[in-house]
């Protein structure tokens, strides 16, 4: 019961360990803030958004989304401003174009790869079963045969 | 498979390339750490090789680059900026008494606005600005006697040589 408790407080902590909030009057505005500050990386630490990491860093460019939605920024021109600092790594979902296309394209492809062995796998195994029954019921032939001949030879020998 | 496997693992995650290379250094008005009723802006190192420093007093990297630095200043090839990054003032004047200070200027950017205009997200970071106030490379993370000799001062003689 201890641990249970334990357990669930832990939860808790993670959960409650909210980053800052802001509020914007505008509800729009409030929307594109969350999607944007979630679509933003925390370069610090790489695996996280802007919008759940604790770093000064995601802090401060939350800070940066926050005043260029007040001055009525566009989210492309915010998005913009970012890219042009950081590059398009500090998008989380990196966009399609020419160099990132393979990591877009790369998973189709092994799918297909993957889907392509597999029907050539089973194809060769279902033939090898084919083959391997026919040849067994030829030798089981073979075999009702010589005892059929051994039996009109020599009779049965019971 | 192989081939990809082989790219993910020599990719470097911690690097990520800066889209300011040949690019014009962004602009900015900040106080001088040690005046600053003075302010400095980068049209004041125009005509002049320049690199631009980003470092803390907080910061951990920084201690190990310092000597570095310190060294490097000694030699006079280049003019060198500090941005004193999210800093307390007098602590970043203290770190500077007793480690030496290598910078011709240092300017502070305390809520980190100049920081991210250079798309600075690990301290310390090195830029190295051209004549024509272009930035022409940027090194992340602590700068060793190796990339000195490698690297900057190569660098620095060839823009140096540069109208």
């Amino acid at each position: 019961m201890k641990r249970l408790l334990f357990i669930f407080l832990l939860m808790m902590s993670c959960s409650s360990d909210a980053v800052d909030t802001r509020q914007l009057s505008d509800p729009k505005q409030q929307e594109a803030y969350e999607t944007l500050t979630s679509e933003l990386r925390c370069l610090v630490c790489q695996n996280q958004t802007i919008a759940d990491s604790n770093a000064e860093l995601a802090a401060d460019l939350r800070r940066q989304v926050y005043e260029m939605l007040q001055q009525g920024k566009s989210r492309q021109e915010i998005i913009r401003f970012m890219t042009d600092r950081y590059g398009d790594f500090v998008l989380y979902k990196p966009p399609f174009k020419g160099k990132t296309s393979i990591l877009w394209i790369a998973p189709v492809v092994f799918l297909l790869m993957g889907l392509i062995t597999v029907f050539f796998f089973i194809r060769r195994k279902k033939a090898a079963a084919k083959l391997h029954s026919q040849a067994g019921a030829l030798e089981t032939d073979v075999e009702k045969q010589k005892k059929i001949r051994s039996l009109l030879e020599n009779g049965d020998p019971s | 498979m192989a081939v990809f496997l082989a790219l993910g693992l020599n990719l470097k995650p911690g690097e990520i390339p800066s889209p300011f290379i040949n690019k014009p250094a962004p602009v900015f008005s900040a106080p001088k750490l040690n005046a600053p009723e003075e302010k400095l802006t980068p049209t004041d190192l125009k005509g002049k090789v320049w690199l631009f420093n980003v470092w803390a007093s907080w910061c951990v990297s920084c201690r190990a680059e310092h000597p570095v630095l310190n060294q490097l200043a000694q030699q006079h090839a280049a003019v060198i900026v500090g941005l004193n990054y999210k800093d307390a003032p007098n602590d970043a004047k203290n770190w500077l008494d007793t480690l030496g200070n290598p910078y011709n200027v240092s300017i502070m950017d305390q809520d980190g606005r100049i920081g991210i205009d250079y798309g600075v997200y690990g301290v310390p970071e090195t830029f190295v600005i051209d004549k024509k106030g272009r930035i022409r490379h940027k090194h992340t993370g602590p700068v060793t006697a190796e990339d000195v000799q490698q690297t900057f001062l190569p660098l620095i003689a060839k823009l140096q040589a540069e109208p």
